[in-house]
């Protein structure tokens, strides 16, 4: 499993996008570098505000601007510069090959139009179907993502399904055309566990089918990681804090933050006595803390954390750290 | 209901009362009994009541004093019903409940009382308001926007016995007491992250002293980081106030953590109820089962090996016949079509509703 793929799809360099709240700038995104390989299937992780939505949508050029604004950086797709294309290049990207599963199936489907007709729609735009030849593949999409009698259900309106089988129609809109980048914000969040399952594995059944295309999955919840992920990015205040593959962060988290939201987490399996929680609260991004932004909630905190920022470096193969802790050997 | 049924029923009450006994703490605080709460549902030009959505239909249990009390299930599953139905925010359809109180005689003894909450009138029920609080799930839409903290907390104790001076001082202890500042008095809610909200939900819910706190879904909305803390201070809490939980969540891992006993629920009926310990080790319910296997684990050389449930949670409004998970079993049989399986004590204080446990 990404073993052999070497083939960059997505390279992100130096991306930073800041908003404008009230004439303060709010680094959602600050200076961010990381790379997605054909066929892999990444996942960022982290909590509210630590600016995992703002880099999926920086990613498809989606920032509301204003406020928002991508003031630096590169998104290298496929060997094009995804901040240099026109409005109209980008359009042609969009839903076709990089699409886009989005938190809450509820409000992120149409309301007023059938299911049928919102799956129809990429595939008139990108692939030139015409209308009966559309809703053909729409059926077929339906009938891929698990939902039952499709030829019934693509006359459906989104408030005729329910949460989960909704879930299922976005995926079947967001791979309609193939994409070769599948980006998943928080795709099962609004979902009961055991819809979660299935949706996770209907995820997984289409990584392996497809071999090339990849998926970067966000998610605040490490255990949906552990199930899916090949390579896992663990974000806060902005930054990348850590990434390494999926078993090494689990079994040898180095950043101070991922092995207190690990400690922190119940288990399913093992009776705690005593959560450890992290102190503090997730800082927002208007008043993040100077130096390392984890720095005040931190049980390692030197002097030098709170004045410098500390470098993101690779600690051992395919495992980088952005800590001070790791900081002084190199 | 037939002859046979209630016969059934009344053995249930006996060995409900016996496993109370052989509990570690054998005082009951609060009682169910065949609890429903229908909501009707109109339609027509007329609107006539056309049928009737069984939120909670059936539900027998009991919470002991100084117990966790865990109630899990999907979204509609009627646990959220039943915690509103408690605080009669909603009046149940049928059923009792009942809450064991404590009267002071002239003589100075104590005696223990039996209160039907559903029978209280408007007065009556301020006054059991006071030991029956509730947390609610989303800090950011349950405290006033034009409250101050120090009002939030104070309001209850001015519901309960007026405006005092000492009111102030109860206010101020509470909010250490959650650990929060004396100085956050004067601010308002919005001026809070969402597990500072939650803190000071809490502290309102601590403000008349109460016994029972009903928390629904109290760390839903809250960061991973900061979920573990409010459980914490939960857990503490409980401790300092001798103050029992009945704690909602359809997050499977919390419910573990902190629960003693729990009640799994489906489509508005308890499908097992039992010690969390034996529930999480040995389930015998095979929706219980199919639930705790579609929990990620969180060990990526562990990928699921699981076989996720088919299919989509029936509507509370038309309910299959039979058991109501039939539909969705991988176990099911005939007589789980027709008949619909009693809610029994199978093993020693864990009670299910199958006709078949344990064979999944």
């Amino acid at each position: 499993m990404g073993k052999k793929q070497k083939n960059e799809l997505l390279k992100v360099k130096n991306l930073k996008t800041h908003f404008m709240i009230e004439e303060q700038k709010a680094k959602a995104v600050d200076g961010l570098d990381f790379h997605v390989f054909e066929g892999e299937f990444l996942g960022i992780v982290g909590e509210s505000g630590s600016g995992k939505s703002v880099t999926a949508l920086s990613v498809l050029r989606l920032i509301p601007d204003p406020p928002g604004k991508i003031s630096s950086g590169k998104v290298i797709f496929r060997g094009r510069d995804l901040l240099g294309l026109s409005w109209e290049e980008m359009r042609k990207i969009r839903g076709n090959e990089i699409s886009m599963i989005f938190q809450e199936p509820m409000t992120s489907l149409n309301p007023v139009f059938t299911v049928g007709v919102q799956i129809m729609e990429p595939l008139m735009i990108h692939r030139n179907m015409n209308k009966k030849e559309a809703r053909e593949a729409a059926i077929q999409m339906l009938q891929k993502v698990g939902i039952s009698s499709p030829e019934l259900r693509v006359d459906d309106y989104p408030h005729q399904f329910s949460g989960g089988m909704n879930q299922r129609a976005m995926i079947a809109i967001a791979l309609s055309c193939n994409p070769s980048l599948l980006i998943a914000d928080e795709p099962t969040t609004a979902l009961d566990v055991t819809v979660q399952a299935q949706i996770l594995e209907l995820m997984t059944e289409i990584k392996n089918k497809e071999k090339e295309s990849a998926i970067l999955l966000i998610t605040h919840d490490l255990a949906v990681i552990a199930e899916t992920c090949d390579r896992v990015m663990v974000m806060y205040g902005g930054k990348i804090q850590e990434v390494t593959s999926t078993i090494n962060l689990f079994e040898n988290p180095l950043h101070p933050y991922t092995k207190g939201l690990m400690d922190s987490i119940p288990s399913l399996t093992k009776k705690k006595k005593r959560l450890n929680a992290i102190p503090g609260n997730v800082p927002g991004i208007l008043n993040l803390p100077p130096g390392c932004p984890f720095n005040p909630r931190c049980k390692h905190r030197m002097p030098v954390c709170e004045k410098s920022v500390p470098e993101l470096l690779e600690v051992e193969k395919g495992h980088s750290v952005r800590c001070h802790l790791y900081n002084r050997e190199g | 209901m037939s002859q046979f049924k209630k016969k059934r029923l009344n053995l249930l009450e006996e060995k409900m009362k016996l496993t109370r006994v052989n509990g570690k703490n054998n005082e009951v605080l609060l009682e169910i009994r065949n609890l429903k709460t229908y909501f009707p549902v109109l339609g027509g030009v007329f609107r006539k009541v056309i049928g009737y959505i069984k939120a909670v239909d059936d539900v027998s249990f009991s919470i002991n004093k100084g117990e966790v009390f865990g109630l899990v299930g999907e979204t509609g599953c009627g646990k959220s019903t039943i915690g509103k139905t408690l605080v009669r925010i909603n009046n149940p359809t049928a059923g009792d409940i009942f809450y064991y109180d404590e009267e002071s005689l002239s003589n100075g003894n104590k005696q223990r009382v039996k209160i039907a909450l559903p029978k209280l009138n408007r007065k009556e029920l301020i006054h059991y308001r006071s030991k029956i609080q509730m947390i609610f799930q989303d800090p950011y839409s349950s405290l006033n926007p034009r409250f101050t903290v120090g009002d939030i907390i104070e309001e209850p104790l001015i519901v309960q016995r007026g405006k005092n001076k000492e009111n102030k001082d109860i206010v101020k202890d509470l909010l250490g007491k959650v650990g929060m500042s004396e100085e956050h008095i004067y601010r308002y809610p919005h001026e809070f992250s969402g597990g500072q909200r939650q803190r000071i939900g809490i502290a309102r819910a601590l403000s008349t002293n109460p016994e029972l706190i009903i928390a629904d879904e109290p760390v839903s909305a809250l960061d991973v980081s900061v979920q573990a803390q409010v459980i914490n201070l939960m857990q503490d809490l409980q401790d300092e106030f001798n103050v029992t939980y009945l704690f909602i969540s359809h997050d499977l891992s919390v419910v573990r953590h902190i629960a003693h006993r729990i009640a799994v629920m489906y489509l508005g009926y308890i499908m097992e109820m039992g010690p969390a310990e034996e529930i999480y080790n040995n389930p015998l319910n095979p929706y219980t089962k199919v639930l705790l296997s579609a929990v990620p684990e969180g060990n990526p050389r562990k990928k699921a090996k699981k076989q996720p449930l088919r299919g989509e949670v029936p509507s509370s409004l038309n309910k299959p016949s039979g058991c109501p998970f039939h539909p969705r079993c991988p176990i099911a049989r005939d007589i789980c079509k027709k008949e619909d399986p009693l809610f029994e004590e199978k093993e020693k204080g864990v009670f299910v509703k199958c006709h078949f446990p344990g064979k999944f």
